[in-house]
């Protein structure tokens, strides 16, 4: 059971990848954009983190940079939630400090798989 | 694991109707002014990247593989390697309807119909090559080649059953646990050499080497051997880097892809090796070297000065990042290759708790409303000024002597305040801003433009009004046709309008703007205006106003709304379907709202809809009949007045008329109606509620004129049955009920007789 924070513009998406977590107990908060999520993110400590790419205000890549200057999430697990069209930015979220990548559209399991193997 | 996306249906459709406006509305300013900031085409961009991705989740095949190709479009612009033409605008801008189109058919569980996506696609397809290979011969294959793709991509995302994706990597699901039955008959396996080299700094994305060789682990027999050659001196250690570097040793029937899989987030940030090695190479490997000491040594240092250093606060994080890491390769060594498998893999699945479960099924998705969160927290905050007015009254009411009255008074104008403040507060959250409305607009002007070769300027204000959701959705067909009416007869084409001294451009505007109670929506276009003599003539003809009728230009322009009535010398395609201005007025007035007009002959119209700003309360007028109370919509009441017999006109049968300045209105007595005792029955100084509905007038006959309030609308039908005359009822302060009147009603009923007396007198 972890704090999870998942952020994407795309509420659709938001619940269905919160509605995911909370099947195997784990509690979610969730935010719109990289600024929301930031703000939780400074207020809170979150035991991971799964974030969408484009995003409005504060894309995915920004959001991980200046989650990784945060001494609290220096070493969080932080998940892109990308789809394989955008390969160029799994490069760039990870020189950003991004842990790993989720891939859109996500299965239940496999999502479930991955947070768990990060959570360790 | 199974958890049930059909609760996430609602939302995702909301977000995609969402989603389609804001593309809309983007390719429209683009196809304006061009791409002037690329914050606009990324947004275009994340509507249409949104849709697929959540499309795709739930499993819309349809949507997928066209969200897909204009995805691409769409990205091959935000990158600059494409220009958007007027055609592509054009096409992105049809896409958009036919994605509509696709999401309503999903919402109403019909399949999808792909007459409207599929030559689109195809024109998308042959778009996309065009600009990679301008050879015609290739373009054809080109065009193969895509679809082809689109299929790949479905089949990607779907399983062949269609319903849920099923990746490559789902595929690798499988066979780790088909590899884990099978790792027990080692020998059979393969056996994998992997030499693992992070850089220091693979601490701080959040990559842990435990947790890959944990991974592992679940592919078969896993032995793991440190080589801590590079750690420095202990002063020296940095807490976030990792100085360690690893052999490991897979007995394994995965291939080199689906290892290097489980490297796949640390690629970048290390040196791999992966390669297969036979039993003997395997064994060399297993036997104790010199550093595996030393892997030992280091834990136990670590654990040792976990103790007695604890000013070394910073170094414990250290500890706790690499100390496990060697705590388990330290078992490795002791011998037992096979023991550490398998049981930190499981929790791989996780069975949904109960709670959350019913939580999940719970979701209903019936029609839903997005509230700002303002209004919410203002509700909240009325509520908890209720709690302190209610503790405040049963405090009150616990001991209660009359010196206490003048608090009671109070408590209770505090309680009405209270009360009034709360209802206004929850009627706000129906509300909604009618640009939710006008947002339409913009692309239909356009695409009416282009149809009748008229130029034409939108001019939107008041868009932030508000209004409640239901009046939206009603008034949103009858705004269209007058739209529509006012391009296609209000504005005349660019050299008409250049030869009557006008701009080529003609301009329609629209406005939204509250005023006492109703909100009032403008239509006003700079063309021709109405026409008051073609009118009377077509209205003559036509038989709807006797051939000698005097008419004052108000009540002529009023005739466009009767049946029937249409001046366009043609049916356009565009105005005359059908559906005349009749409808529109009709439509209306069911929202218990008006229209009027206001036209300037070759200067333009404006039509002007009053409408309430909400369905469920009403300001009504509260009268008495007999023991009866009754409700009249305010709006409705023209005027009271006490009768005067000399103003009666008894005509014949039961028909009394009575003389309204230029108008003769007819005499409805409540007590007749309903049939019930009245307290009078004579006319001489009785009470007359004149009302006005659909241009006619009738005056009701009442006993007594209550208070003026608003009320709440209970449906009669779906509590009792309906009733004639009746629109609904509420209930009164003393918690009696009373009936609302329906004014349309009763004058359809007075009509008849009326339209009698009409035609004798005009004979």
């Amino acid at each position: 059971m972890a704090r999870i924070l998942i952020v994407d513009d795309s509420a659709s998406m938001r619940n269905m990848v919160a509605a995911t977590l909370q099947s195997a107990g784990h509690q979610i908060q969730d935010a719109a954009d990289g600024q929301q999520a930031l703000n939780s993110a400074k207020g809170d400590r979150f035991d991971a983190v799964i974030t969408d790419l484009n995003m409005p205000i504060m894309n995915g890549i920004e959001l991980v940079r200046n989650l990784r200057s945060l001494p609290d999430y220096k070493y969080t697990p932080i998940l892109l939630l990308t789809t394989e069209s955008s390969v160029d930015k799994k490069s760039e979220g990870r020189s950003a400090g991004a842990t790993g990548w989720l891939v859109k559209p996500f299965n239940p399991e496999k999502l479930l798989a991955t947070v768990n193997k990060v959570l360790g | 694991m199974s958890i049930d996306f059909k609760q996430f249906y609602q939302v995702f459709f909301e977000e995609s109707y969402e989603g389609l406006d804001i593309m809309e509305q983007g390719l429209l300013e683009i196809s304006k002014v061009g791409i002037t900031d690329s914050e606009l085409i990324n947004t275009i961009f994340r509507a249409a990247h949104s849709i697929k991705g959540g499309s795709a989740t739930l499993g819309f095949s349809e949507m997928v593989s066209f969200t897909h190709v204009l995805e691409t479009l769409l990205d091959e612009v935000r990158e600059g390697n494409r220009e958007l033409t007027a055609e592509a605008i054009d096409l992105l801008l049809q896409s958009c309807d036919a994605l509509r189109e696709m999401v309503r058919s999903l919402e109403q569980e019909q399949p999808i119909d792909t007459t409207t996506s599929q030559p689109l696609l195809v024109a998308f397809e042959e778009l996309l090559t065009d600009h990679v290979a301008p050879t015609d011969g290739e373009t054809t294959a080109d065009v193969g080649a895509l679809s082809n793709q689109a299929n790949a991509l479905e089949e990607t995302f779907f399983g062949s059953d269609g319903a849920m994706l099923s990746t490559d990597r789902d595929a690798e699901i499988n066979t780790e646990t088909d590899s884990d039955i099978a790792t027990d008959s080692a020998a059979a396996c393969g056996r994998w050499l992997i030499d693992f080299k992070p850089q220091p700094q693979i601490l701080l994305t959040g990559n842990e080497p435990l947790r890959i060789f944990r991974e592992l682990e679940t592919l078969g027999d896993l032995t793991v051997i440190a080589d801590v050659t590079g750690v420095p001196e202990f002063d020296q250690l940095t807490v976030d880097e990792c100085f360690i570097s690893w052999r490991l040793l897979l007995a394994s029937e995965a291939d080199h892809d689906t290892i290097q899989e489980v490297f796949d987030w640390v690629l970048d940030e290390c040196q791999l090796e992966i390669r297969r090695v036979n039993d003997v190479e395997a064994a060399a490997v297993q036997a104790p070297q010199p550093s595996q000491s030393a892997v030992t040594d280091v834990a136990e240092v670590i654990a040792a000065e976990e103790e007695p250093t604890e000013q070394l606060v910073g170094e414990v994080a250290l500890a706790q990042v690499t100390a496990p890491v060697a705590a388990s390769s330290a078992k490795d060594k002791t011998g037992s290759p096979s023991a550490p498998t398998k049981t930190p893999a499981t929790p791989v699945k996780a069975e949904p708790t109960k709670g959350d479960a019913v939580a999940m099924t719970g979701g209903g998705s019936g029609p839903s409303i997005r509230v700002g969160i303002d209004k919410v927290d203002n509700l909240i905050n009325l509520v908890g000024e209720l709690v302190i007015t209610q503790s405040m009254l049963s405090e009150l009411g616990n001991n209660f002597d009359m010196e206490k009255l003048e608090r009671l008074a109070n408590g209770l104008e505090q309680l009405k305040q209270n009360t009034r403040e709360l209802q206004e507060s929850v009627m706000r959250i129906r509300m909604l801003p009618i640009s939710f409305t006008f947002n339409r607009f913009p692309r239909m002007i356009r695409d009416l433009s282009i149809k009748t070769g008229k130029q034409v300027d939108l001019i939107l204000s008041g868009e932030q009004t508000e209004l409640d959701k239901t009046v939206m959705e009603q008034i949103g067909d009858p705004l269209v046709h007058l739209v529509r009416n006012a391009v296609d007869h209000g504005l005349e084409l660019p050299d008409e309008r250049l030869a009557a001294g006008k701009p080529e451009t003609g301009s329609i505007r629209l406005n939204a703007e509250h005023k006492g109670g109703n909100i009032v929506i403008e239509i006003t276009d700079d063309g021709r205006g109405l026409d008051p003599e073609k009118i009377l003539n077509k209205a003559r003809e036509k038989g709807i106003v006797a051939a000698d009728q005097e008419l004052s230009d108000a009540e002529i322009y009023e005739l466009i709304f009767e049946p029937g009535f249409s001046t366009a010398a043609e049916v356009s395609d565009l105005s005359g379907r059908g559906v005349g201005m009749d409808v529109v007025r009709r439509n209306i007035k069911s929202l218990g709202g008006r229209i009027e007009i206001e036209s300037h002959l070759g200067q333009g119209s404006t039509f002007r809809v009053h409408l309430p700003l909400t369905l469920a309360i009403l300001d009504g007028q509260l009268v008495r009949v007999g023991r009866e109370v009754f409700v009249i919509p305010l709006v409705a009441i023209v005027e009271s007045l006490q009768i005067k017999t000399d103003l009666v006109n008894r005509v014949s049968g039961n028909m009394v008329l009575y003389r309204l300045r230029d108008d003769n209105v007819p005499i409805i007595p409540v007590y007749r109606e309903f049939n019930i005792q009245a307290d009078n029955t004579e006319l001489e100084n009785a009470l007359l509620v004149v009302v006005e509905g659909d241009g006619c007038k009738i005056g009701l006959l009442v006993d007594d004129l209550l208070a003026q309030q608003q009320v709440v609308i209970k449906s009669l039908e779906s509590n009792y049955k309906r009733v004639d005359g009746i629109s609904g009822a509420t209930i009164l302060g003393d918690g009696s009920v009373a009936l609302i009147l329906d004014i349309p009603g009763l004058i359809k009923n007075a009509a008849r007789p009326r339209k009698r007396v009409h035609s004798s007198r005009a004979a």
